[in-house]
């Protein structure tokens, strides 16, 4: 089965983010990028299926800070193949992006046909659309989001796959292939490897390179961030007073404003 | 492969280990048994050093790799301290199994996992942005001189490690070993945010390709500064800085803070004026004690403290339990509650209560938590404190 | 090109969902400003009667076609656009859910039009429309203007009170719409798996009372039972308690344990040690009980009780029932 996955470098939020000077964008020298969590997902449920029904494995990423890292750690978890799209500025909004990964996966040889496509369920940049339902409206496939389990038949017909939705509840589903599927979560969580892993394959393994298409849109932006700010910061906790019934009804309006009740 | 302390063997496997004299130690291993016996977890592993051992010698060491006993090794030196071989089970062979451990079992308990890949990416186990290693110098009373800012040489680097810079009570020790330092009018500087995790063999053989990233990093970070010599915290970091960095070039003079103050006892003492009334038992770290034998200096720190009456745990010195955090140990606790081992934080906790002692010193980071935790399980936090040995000191203080 | 607000409802196994009413009352909110009216897109087989409950709307849509029986993007995405090319809304939105997780990207797609996700809030400015966003898991928050029309926006919920969406009275009008789409769905749902019976899955729930040591025993640990039950949640505990064994190690939160974000997560005798905030500081509303009012949990919480878990719980589990009663009178 050849399963194409998408990867995507978001920024980390472990760090402080930054505005830039401008006050409408991130400021992307302050900011340190890593892999899409739901991203690292898709592949790992990619690597399942090659371990239970054999095929190859591809991955496709745009270039981005630190990208390499994520690749070469593809590689030494198991994939086949790794090509980063080289050329386009950063940062892109994931319309862009999808536009630009799509054009690649058409022009480029031997990327596509793929049996099934998979990408993060979604991101935590994407503002104006989520990557999976946009790659499969570029494509004309089929796409379903919020998967946690693909089965597929050796023949590559038609894959099962649960779906999530909210109360534990999920929904078992055909899919016919190829298609592109949303990855929230792997069957199992991605897997670990070890450094010196990555630090051999960095010097074996190879990330072929493809060059960006010039974008037939001219970018065209349908949205435009007149700034991005912090949230208003919540300087510690307001302290509800007065003896337990007197704060608990406090509370208890507190919980009505907020939806909770 | 681990780098590891046989000079000059950089690619070191199981197998090409025993071509080595050490190697040869290893198979004239007499089975005695004495390391299953002293090793805290030694009743509940299925391959304690003495049977890997075997196992070794009788081809069938893959087993030992497929297996999850080595989860339970705390890396804490007894049993190679007892060996009567000499054998270096803790720092040579037990973790070469470990690496094949992770090699044959990709799958490490999440929390263990979740360490390790925060410790790559952020430069400490925590997952705490490297950013903000150095936050804690602004809550400091004292100046604290950053590298960085302020690159003129320094007479002493202080290393100050990861649990001493995140956590709210390392950073008491962080604070209590800066006002030391001034006191004693140290000319020290730190490496704040360019500073990441030593790397210690302890909980980090498993991933020796992860040791060799921070050690290329961390000597890279030194190389940009001049100073005389390192002190560090974190007895984990004095035994990497001690063992294997020497292979990366790392000569400066060593020490860790609690040795370091001691050999300032006599300028000390004529700072700690005030009295304090504690009865105290004093917990031997496994990488200072065992592993160094520095025991008797944070002993000679306690007693210069004026009003202090030191009692001895029954297990002591070089026969000290481990507080079961290293060797990963630090990240497995849920996965050895799940197998229903108890936690040696817990029974060294114990053994302190039956002092009679109303503090508990220590002098590794790893230790706070873990006994400031088990004192709350026990129940018996309101009759027992723990305390870094600093911050004692500092509470002498007369200023 | 009416100019009205179209809010996508949402519906599960037969009952509209609470993000539906949220979108309805920011809908709302947002026709008024403009000088419009409410429209409701109600999609599906055979559910007109939920119509009934959509009358803050001026006027429902009914989309009915058996190959909407049930959710899958592409159709759901085909038929909104062909009543959106009918009915000509300023804007149309979409609560963010798992259930209709890639449709209004797929329609901004289908129309070439602007598409916002992560909406929290929405308003008009110069007589454009201005959405606020929430960006990077709400480190940061952008204000998005659309450039073209309709606008498509991606409602995040919790960010507005379900109960200004709600009316006592049917919409003036229902009109049906009859999409043109294939007999039958490429993606076909073949059945639902229910959670297993049995413990439950913390990450699920929507609401989390969580217990620490101040709870003091296992015993006491049913206050916190009929507190959550009340609020609909369940309940969970920091390491201390899932030590003693007084709970489960599923329900244990913290760095050893789950991450979890429910709407509302009650922290109950938890001192706030870095440990247990690693999996619960990003809740969107903390709420902290504890005796001891410098404890670090009240750094994160957002509302804070400084009082006796034994006391307040009772007593937040009577003011919270009362409450439910009054609502439901």
């Amino acid at each position: 089965m050849n399963v194409l996955v998408i990867l995507k470098m978001v920024p980390d939020v472990v760090e402080e983010l930054e505005v830039a000077e401008n006050g409408a964008a991130l400021d992307v020298e302050a900011a340190r990028m890593m892999l899409s969590e739901s991203d690292d997902h898709a592949l790992e449920e990619a690597l399942l299926l090659k371990e239970r029904l054999g095929g190859k494995v591809t991955v496709v990423a745009l270039d981005a800070p630190d990208v390499d890292e994520a690749l070469y750690t593809a590689l030494a978890k198991g994939a086949d193949r790794v090509v980063k799209i080289e050329g386009l500025d950063q940062p892109l909004t994931t319309s862009l992006a999808a536009a630009a990964v799509c054009e690649v996966l058409r022009t480029q040889p031997d990327l596509l046909p793929a049996d099934l496509i998979l990408t993060g369920a979604q991101a935590i940049d994407d503002l104006d659309g989520l990557m999976a339902p946009l790659v499969a409206h570029h494509l004309r496939l089929p796409y379903l989001g919020v998967i946690t389990g693909v089965a597929a038949d050796e023949a590559a017909k038609f894959a099962t796959v649960v779906k999530e939705y909210s109360g534990g509840v999920r929904g078992e589903f055909e899919v016919p292939l190829p298609a592109v599927l949303g990855v929230q979560s792997a069957e199992r969580p991605p897997r670990y490897v070890p450094v010196a892993k990555i630090r051999a394959v960095m010097k074996t393994g190879r990330i072929e390179t493809a060059a960006a298409p010039v974008m037939a849109d001219g970018g065209l932006a349908l949205t435009e961030v007149l700034a991005l700010n912090k949230p208003e910061e919540a300087g510690g906790a307001e302290i509800l007073s007065g003896a337990p019934e007197e704060a608990a009804g406090k509370l208890c309006g507190v919980l009505a404003e907020r939806g909770v009740l | 492969m681990a780098t590891c302390l046989l000079p000059g063997m950089t690619d070191l496997s199981i197998s090409s280990l025993m071509q080595t004299e050490e190697g040869r130690r290893v198979m004239s291993c007499l089975q005695c048994g004495v390391c299953v016996g002293a090793c805290p977890y030694g009743d509940v592993m299925d391959y304690p050093p003495r049977r890997i051992i075997a196992m070794l010698r009788a081809g069938m060491v893959e087993k030992v790799f497929l297996s999850d006993s080595l989860l339970a090794c705390v890396a804490c030196y007894t049993c190679m301290y007892k060996c009567p071989r000499d054998i270096r089970l803790t720092d040579t062979i037990l973790p070469l199994a470990k690496e094949q451990v992770l090699v044959h079992q990709p799958d490490l308990p999440a929390e263990l996992q979740r360490a390790l890949q925060n410790t790559l990416r952020y430069g400490n186990p925590m997952g705490e942005s490297s950013r903000k290693r150095a936050a804690w110098v602004k809550t400091c009373p004292v100046p604290v001189r950053i590298f960085a800012e302020d690159p003129r040489p320094a007479d002493v680097l202080w290393f100050v490690e990861c649990y001493t810079s995140y956590y709210p009570r390392g950073q008491d020790c962080s604070r209590a070993t800066a006002r030391l330092f001034h006191a004693l009018g140290i000319d020290f500087a730190i490496l704040g945010n360019e500073e990441k995790c030593a790397g210690e063999c302890g909980r980090l053989t498993w991933e020796p390709g992860l040791y060799e990233t921070l050690m290329d990093y961390n000597m890279a970070v030194f190389g940009k500064y001049q100073f005389r010599r390192v002190v560090t915290s974190c007895p984990h970091a004095h035994n990497a800085f001690l063992n294997r960095y020497r292979s990366l070039g790392f000569r400066w003079e060593l020490h860790h803070v609690a040795p370091f103050l001691a050999l300032h006892l006599d300028s000390l003492k004529r700072l700690l004026t005030r009295k304090l009334n504690y009865r105290v038992t004093y917990h031997d770290s496994c990488c200072l004690g065992r592993q160094n034998e520095f025991f008797d200096q944070p002993r000679a720190l306690l007693d210069a403290i004026p009003g202090i009456r030191r009692v001895e745990m029954t297990h002591n010195r070089g026969n000290s339990i481990c507080c079961g955090g290293g060797g990963g140990g630090m990240w497995l606790d849920t996965y050895y509650k799940s197998k229903g081992y108890e936690r040696l934080s817990e029974r060294r906790v114990k053994e302190a209560l039956a002092t009679g002692a109303d503090v508990l010193a220590i002098s590794c980071p790893y230790e706070v938590s873990r006994f400031e935790d088990a004192l709350k399980v026990l129940g018996a936090d309101k009759r027992m404190i723990v305390r870094d040995v600093t911050e004692l000191l500092v509470e002498s203080l007369g200023d | 090109m009416s100019g009205n607000i179209l809010v996508f409802a949402e519906h599960f196994r037969g009952a509209l969902t609470e993000a539906t009413f949220e979108a309805l009352a920011t809908g709302r909110e947002l026709a008024g400003k403009l000088g419009r009216s409410l429209e409701a897109a109600l999609l599906g087989s055979g559910c007109r009667d939920l119509a009934q409950q959509l009358g803050v709307a001026a006027k429902v849509h009914y989309v009915e076609h058996p190959a909407l029986g049930d959710v899958t993007p592409d159709l759901y995405a085909e038929a909104l656009s062909q009543l959106v090319r009918i009915c000509t809304p300023r804007a149309v939105l979409v609560p963010l859910s798992n259930l209709t997780m890639g449709v209004g990207t797929l329609l901004a797609a289908r129309l070439r039009a602007p598409g916002v996700n992560f909406c929290t809030a929405m308003d008009i400015q110069d007589g454009e429309i201005r959405v606020k966003a929430v960006l990077y898991g709400g480190k940061l928050e952008a204000t998005v203007v659309p450039r073209g029309e309709p606008l498509v926006a991606g409602l995040w919920p919790g960010s507005r009170n379900p109960e200004e969406g709600k009316s006592t009275t049917p919409p003036s009008l229902i009109e049906d719409f009859r999409p043109q789409l294939p007999e039958k769905p490429q993606i076909r749902l073949k059945r639902y798996i229910e959670p297993e019976a049995g413990d439950v899955d913390i990450r699920e729930q929507p609401v989390l009372v969580a217990v620490g040591r101040g709870i003091q025993s296992e015993e006491n640990i049913a206050l916190a039972e009929e507190l959550a039950a009340a609020l609909g949640g369940a309940v969970c505990g920091s390491r201390p308690v899932i030590d003693q064994g007084w709970l489960p190690l599923s329900r244990q939160v913290g760095k050893s344990g789950a991450t979890v974000k429910p709407k509302m997560y009650l922290a109950v005798g938890i001192s706030g040690a870095p440990e247990h905030l690693e999996g619960m500081r990003n809740a969107p509303l903390i709420v902290a009980v504890n005796t001891d009012p410098q404890a670090p949990i009240f750094r994160v919480a957002h509302y804070g009780i400084v009082g006796d878990a034994l006391d307040v719980l009772p007593a937040l589990t009577e003011a919270v029932r009362k409450r439910r009663q009054e609502t439901h009178a």
